[in-house]
């Protein structure tokens, strides 16, 4: 809530860091806003007034805006995207807080993302997971018919679930031992529940675990803090689901 | 590498190795409250009961080796994981903030070591008998005539034990701590075994948390009845 022109005036502490190796600390700011400002807005606001008074602004990833690329990772007072369930930075409105709040933003914090600027992290943990087995392996030139494969309901609803996965990283941000389990588990299972994803599903769990675990993220002590600030909201079923493949293609002994 | 120090190695299979220990030394644990709980059926039974114990001779010291191994096991590889985690966030928040994760869960290490300084003082309270040997040293005379032999008084040594207000302090502390830690552990097995589902998730978390402050109660029935002379009052020191 904010008085009645809906004007705000807020107290920041943002983590600054030049760059990546270098050591930072977390500075405050006083920013005026307007409650309909989106999160980011607000942001912008503060960094059109740091540019005037010839300062760095402060750098922060973004790009849709919308809620859909997943770019957007501030951990706002302690929790990943803020405060309202389900909702990215960028879609959180600043009257979810109040006139006169002190806001505390600072960057995903784990080994794997190195701080590369300010809020800036490099995931490109997440790439290398979903390159050691996040895919399908199929032969281009002969296009299979889209409806040939029937697939029921309840797997198709959800895999979709999985699959709205936009790889913010907020999962690992939450988690209190920065494990990556929610988003592995999540790439993992929306293709295991498809009968093209079957097939390859042994390697693909396998691999998978590795490499997350070769990044340096934490193991998963079953606490959902994850599930909790998902901003889609991923079931932290999809990791049971890893849970059980992973050991079942173990046993198996799967080549990888 | 091999396969297993592969998959032991692994955040997915360590976790699941010390869901398979925790599982064992939970069985192990309604177990034992169900052998000591014989207690209340009296002197005889209590006694018996601890006599066939140690008639098991070999298989004794097997399924003590057993449970070592397990515990061991159940120990390394939950501390293992814990360092590990550390180290995957060498930074932390300036401002932190918890959204659901309980306290139990959060503090597993610290209520899993509290147990384990436990259990060694429980093994040296009433296994070996190093803290109050007087009270350890108690035997009753069972059998008639050229079948006449004396026994531990297995029951006898509970109830002298339990008489004092330091060891009944220890014990209510030790199992509180306990419940915590099955608390989160007990619910969290299903999960690490890969069962899940949106139906029965919420009755075995509700249930889970149940059994294991049932657990913690019924091991907390025997020094609480002892000291409030609810049984036991025939022995005499
Ligand atoms: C009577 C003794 C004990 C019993 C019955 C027991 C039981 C369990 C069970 C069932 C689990 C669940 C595994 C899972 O989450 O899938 C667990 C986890 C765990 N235990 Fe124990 N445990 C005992 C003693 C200990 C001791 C002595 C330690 C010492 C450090 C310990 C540390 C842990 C840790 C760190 C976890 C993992 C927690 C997590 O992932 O969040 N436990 N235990
Ligand atoms: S900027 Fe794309 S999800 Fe927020």
């Amino acid at each position: 809530m904010a008085n009645a022109t809906g004007t705000m005036r807020l107290k920041l502490h943002i983590w600054r860091q030049k760059g990546p190796n270098q050591s930072g600390a977390i500075k405050t700011y006083d920013v005026t806003a307007n409650e309909h400002m989106s999160f980011l807005e607000m942001l912008d606001v503060l960094n059109q007034e740091l540019i005037g008074k010839g300062e760095e602004p402060v750098a922060f990833d973004h790009d849709c805006r919308e809620g859909i690329c997943g770019s957007c990772n501030l951990v706002i007072n302690g929790v990943p995207h803020g405060p309202q369930r389900g909702t990215t930075a960028c879609q959180l409105h600043m009257r979810t807080f109040k006139d006169g709040d002190e806001i505390w933003i600072e960057p995903w914090r784990a080994k794997a993302f190195p701080v590369i600027k300010d809020l800036v992290v490099d995931r490109g943990a997440f790439d290398r997971i979903i390159a050691a087995g996040g895919y399908v392996s199929v032969n281009t030139g002969s296009a299979p018919d889209a409806n040939e494969i029937l697939i029921g309901k309840a797997d198709a609803e959800e895999a979709f679930g999985y699959a709205a996965c936009i790889g913010c990283g907020a999962c690992v941000a939450a988690c209190k031992n920065a494990s990556a389990m929610l988003f592995t588990a999540a790439k993992f299972a929306h293709l295991q529940k498809l009968p093209q994803g079957r097939v390859e599903a042994d390697r693909r769990a396998v691999r998978m675990v590795q490499q997350h675990d070769a990044e340096g993220f934490g193991s998963c002590t079953n606490q959902y803090e994850c599930e909790a600030v998902c901003p889609k909201e991923i079931s932290v079923t999809s990791i049971a689901r890893l849970n059980a493949a992973y050991r079942r293609a173990s046993l198996r002994s799967v080549e990888v | 590498m091999s396969r297993l120090t592969k998959f032991l190695g692994s955040t997915v299979g360590a976790k699941f190795v010390v869901a398979v220990t925790g599982t064992l030394l939970s069985l192990f644990v309604v177990g034992h409250l169900a052998g000591n709980l014989l207690l209340f059926r009296g002197r005889d039974a209590m006694n018996t009961y601890a006599e066939s114990l140690q008639h098991l001779g070999a298989a004794l010291w097997l399924i003590r080796g057993g449970l070592l191994a397990v515990f061991a096991t159940h120990i390394v590889l939950a501390i293992r994981l814990k360092l590990r985690n550390q180290s995957a966030r060498p930074a932390g928040y300036a401002h932190e903030a918890t959204v659901q994760a309980s306290w139990a869960s959060r503090s597993m290490v610290l209520t899993g070591l509290v147990v384990l300084a436990f259990v060694l003082m429980h093994l040296a309270h009433f296994t070996l008998g190093w803290l109050e040997p007087t009270k350890y040293a108690v035997h009753e005379t069972v059998g008639s005539g050229d079948l006449l032999r004396e026994r531990h008084d297995v029951y006898a040594m509970v109830v002298l034990g339990f008489r004092s207000d330091l060891f009944v302090a220890l014990y209510v502390v030790a199992m509180v701590v306990l419940g915590l830690h099955l608390s989160h552990a007990l619910q969290s097995l299903f999960q690490s075994f890969g069962f899940r589902s949106p139906s029965f998730t919420p009755v075995i978390e509700r249930v889970c948390g149940t059994v294991a402050w049932v657990l913690a109660a019924g091991f907390l029935l025997i020094p609480l009845a002892v000291r409030l002379d609810l049984v036991g009052t025939e022995v005499t020191p």
